[in-house]
């Protein structure tokens, strides 16, 4: 196949005037690819305006804020800021009023939320207020909990744990990761106060060690 | 499930269920049937609240559940349903049609099933009942009676159905399913349709009339809602759940858009006669005929609306109108009973999609190249030249026109060799545009209209948010001193606390989030018109 490359370089191998081009006028190249935000030509049409689309409108708005407060709407736990708020028993209160139980004849069986043996939990109180803590990360909100087991709230907490903390099977291993995890960080902050005494000694010791 | 409908799907669910319900509908919408376990492990969310979204999901019908893939023993297998998700675009058109057919009480009604997803008849009732009451005023109550009337209207007319029973799963076997069931056993989830029950209502009395709250008796709401709770298991009516009837809205909606464009086309009385033709083959069709059964012109005649008195022979010039229009809205069939004609409801489906198409490339590219895009439409394969030539545009703007129009996809080339070796010198290279592949491609551009919309207002909505709190703070304060009737200077001190540029601020955010409020509303009618024309080509 030399054809191609010997006469005529700049030929193209169709017949150009097919097309409707010629050799004069060639459509303008594009250099790149195409801009994010292209630019338009004729404005876009308005909207309409009417009372049909002005009452669809406060329908939609209003449903989006209906929506947004029933118990469908799942959100997940905020994270607790560092001071204990009074207006947080009171949202928890209303958290209680919202659940919402579908009915379990429509959904498969497994999607039931398994029932905590409460007799087990009577003793350990510590165990459901650490699982709502794993959610939360931050150092501070577990000394917050941690405080609140004493407090009367803790019988909201553990209605709380109930309804929302479910499926114990799969989170024994959590559990108990989570534990270890925050036993871990409990011993920074313990070993710091138990120490106390023997803080300087130690340091001095190492010291000791690496110099020469 | 394409990349934008996903998207779109994304936002809606995270704007009315929540970041976790759309973390976890997203998944399955991208991966397709799965069982529990893999879904909480992929998504790395706890089973609990995995748990939780899927119940949120399949009260809404959203998602699907079925036994899985390795026979009845397996795992339970959940399929989350996009074109159901989409539907909430639509919520607010379902329940303004119910407003204007069925009233304030047939408004609340299907907004409560919309809201809850399935509700039984008993809950509906109480609740709106309540509502109305509570909207009311003082020492009027709104009587159970009047709303169950309303809800069996809109049962009778199939804009409410009952939810289908679901099918016997896990280690049960199919023989127990019961006869009535009429679905295949363990094959296929069973449609609301299959179920002979779908339009019944149950056999039960409410007696009783809505509540109205009060607003300082939270407490006694709390007892209310627990003696509520105990009343409605005595109704007599659990197990029985109602949804709404998409595909019915559907038809409304359809039978509106054809009704119009008759108007708009021909007169009010043409659309008038269609209108007439429509309501009375509404019991007789299905949702996907691409006919009305046909009628005879003495039925319509009977049958047309009595303040609409034309006489016989300009109902017969009418008919034959509408069936010489180029846009085939109406066909004859038949000449007996003064002959018989029927709607075309999947060609004036069609013809409204290609306006839409026709529409759109005006708006964007200008009269003459919706010119040429209409040309295209209606010869269907034209060259270079031939296209000048009936456009009567000039060569180097036509071909200007033809390769924007090339770029965008909205018109295709089309190779016709003339020899077997497909030689670029001998072949025909012809312009096309297939109504079908860019009406599915303009679909697509639609969702990803909206879904920029309402990226664009929550993106507003988050930079202004110092703002409107403040402002929700200031109307607290305002509804809270005007309740404990304070001084007007009072009132006037607070109202200042927000300065006039930040009023001007606040006034230009409403403007904006109404704007795009109101575009997407818009936006989703046209894809109402493109979904029912794809589907409706589907179906053939």
């Amino acid at each position: 196949m030399a054809g191609g490359r010997g006469r005529g370089i700049g030929a193209f191998t169709f017949n150009i005037e097919s097309l409707g081009l010629s050799r004069g006028n060639m459509p303008e190249t594009r250099s790149g690819p195409q801009k994010l935000y292209p630019d338009v030509e004729f404005k876009p049409v308005p909207l309409k305006v009417g009372e049909d689309e002005d009452y669809m409108l406060a329908l939609k708005q209003e449903m989006r804020g209906t929506m947004s407060r029933l118990p469908h709407h799942i959100k997940p736990q905020a994270a607790k800021g560092d001071v204990d708020r009074y207006k947080e028993r009171y949202q928890k209160l209303a958290l209680l009023n919202d659940q919402w139980t579908p009915d379990w004849q429509l959904f498969p069986k497994e999607l039931m939320p398994q029932k905590k043996k409460l007799n087990v939990k009577a003793g350990a109180k510590q165990k459901p207020i650490k699982l709502s803590s794993k959610e939360k990360t931050d150092v501070l909100s577990k000394l917050d909990e941690l405080e609140k087991n004493d407090d009367v709230k803790s019988d909201d907490e553990k209605e709380e744990k109930k309804t929302t903390e479910e499926g114990e099977e799969g989170e024994v291993e959590d559990e108990e990761l989570d534990e270890e995890l925050e036993e871990e960080e409990n011993d920074y902050i313990a070993s710091y106060f138990e120490d106390g005494d023997d803080f300087g000694a130690d340091s001095d010791d190492n010291m000791d060690e690496a110099t020469y | 499930m394409t990349a934008q409908e996903v998207r779109l799907c994304g936002l809606l669910l995270q704007e009315h269920f929540g970041d976790v319900v759309e973390k976890i509908g997203t998944h399955l919408l991208r991966s397709g049937a799965q069982n529990l376990r893999t879904i909480a492990n992929e998504t790395n969310t706890p089973l609990d609240l995995v748990k939780k979204s899927l119940c949120v999901l399949v009260q809404h019908g959203a998602c699907e559940f079925g036994s899985g893939r390795r026979g009845p023993g397996s795992p339970v297998e959940y399929r989350a349903d996009s074109e159901r998700v989409l539907r909430i675009l639509r919520y607010p058109r379902y329940i303004y049609t119910a407003k204007t057919l069925y009233g304030d009480t047939g408004e609340l009604i299907v907004e409560e099933v919309l809201q809850r997803g399935h509700m039984t008849l008993s809950n509906t009732v109480k609740t709106v009942a309540d509502r109305l009451t509570h909207n009311m005023e003082e020492g009027r109550n709104m009587e159970y009676s009047e709303v169950s009337s309303t809800f069996s209207k809109l049962v009778e007319t199939h804009f409410l159905q009952r939810c289908p029973p679901v099918a016997e799963m896990g280690a049960a076997p199919p023989t127990t399913t019961p006869a009535t069931h009429g679905a295949p056993a363990s094959v296929a989830p069973p449609t609301a349709e299959s179920n002979p029950d779908c339009y019944k209502l149950p056999p039960v009395k409410l007696i009783g009339c809505g509540k109205r709250r009060h607003s300082g008796d939270d407490t006694e709401d709390q007892r209310g809602g627990k003696k509520a709770k105990m009343d409605s298991e005595s109704c007599g009516d659990e197990g029985i759940y109602w949804q709404v009837n998409f595909e019915r809205f559907h038809q409304h909606f359809r039978d509106q858009a054809i009704i119009s464009a008759v108007s708009s086309k021909l007169d009010q009385t043409s659309s008038e006669i269609v209108r007439t033709m429509l309501r009375m083959s509404e019991v007789t069709t299905t949702p996907s005929a691409a006919y009305t059964q046909p009628l005879s012109a003495n039925e319509i005649f009977r049958s047309l609306p009595p303040n609409y008195s034309i006489s016989r022979p300009i109902l017969d010039q009418y008919l034959t109108l509408l069936v010489d229009d180029p846009m085939e809205f109406v066909g004859k069939s038949g000449d007996s009973g003064g002959g018989m004609y029927v709607v075309n409801l999947h060609r004036a489906l069609a013809n409204l999609a290609r306006a839409t198409l026709e529409s759109v490339v005006q708006e964007r590219f200008g009269s003459r190249s919706a010119r040429i895009f209409r040309l295209l439409l209606r010869k269907r394969h034209l060259e270079q030249k031939q296209v000048e030539d009936f456009a009567m545009i000039p060569a180097k703007e036509a071909k200007d026109m033809l390769y924007t129009l090339l770029s965008e996809n909205l018109v295709q080339l089309q190779e016709i060799p003339k020899t077997p070796d497909h030689a670029p010198s001998r072949t025909f290279y012809l312009y096309t545009v297939n109504q079908l592949p860019t009406a599915r491609l303009l679909l697509q551009r639609c969702y990803k209209t909206v879904a920029n919309l309402i990226e664009r207002r929550l993106h507003e909505t988050k930079e202004n948010k110092r703002l409107l709190e403040k402002s929700q703070r200031i109307e607290a304060i305002l509804a809270s001193l005007q309740a404990s009737e304070a001084e007007p200077e009072q009132l006037t001190e607070v109202e200042d606390m927000i300065t006039a540029p930040e009023r001007q601020q606040l006034e230009a955010l409403r403007r904006h989030i109404n704007k795009l409020d109101c575009a997407e509303n818009q936006v989703d009618e046209t894809v109402f018109l493109l979904e029912s024309y794809i589907f409706s080509t589907r179906t053939k």
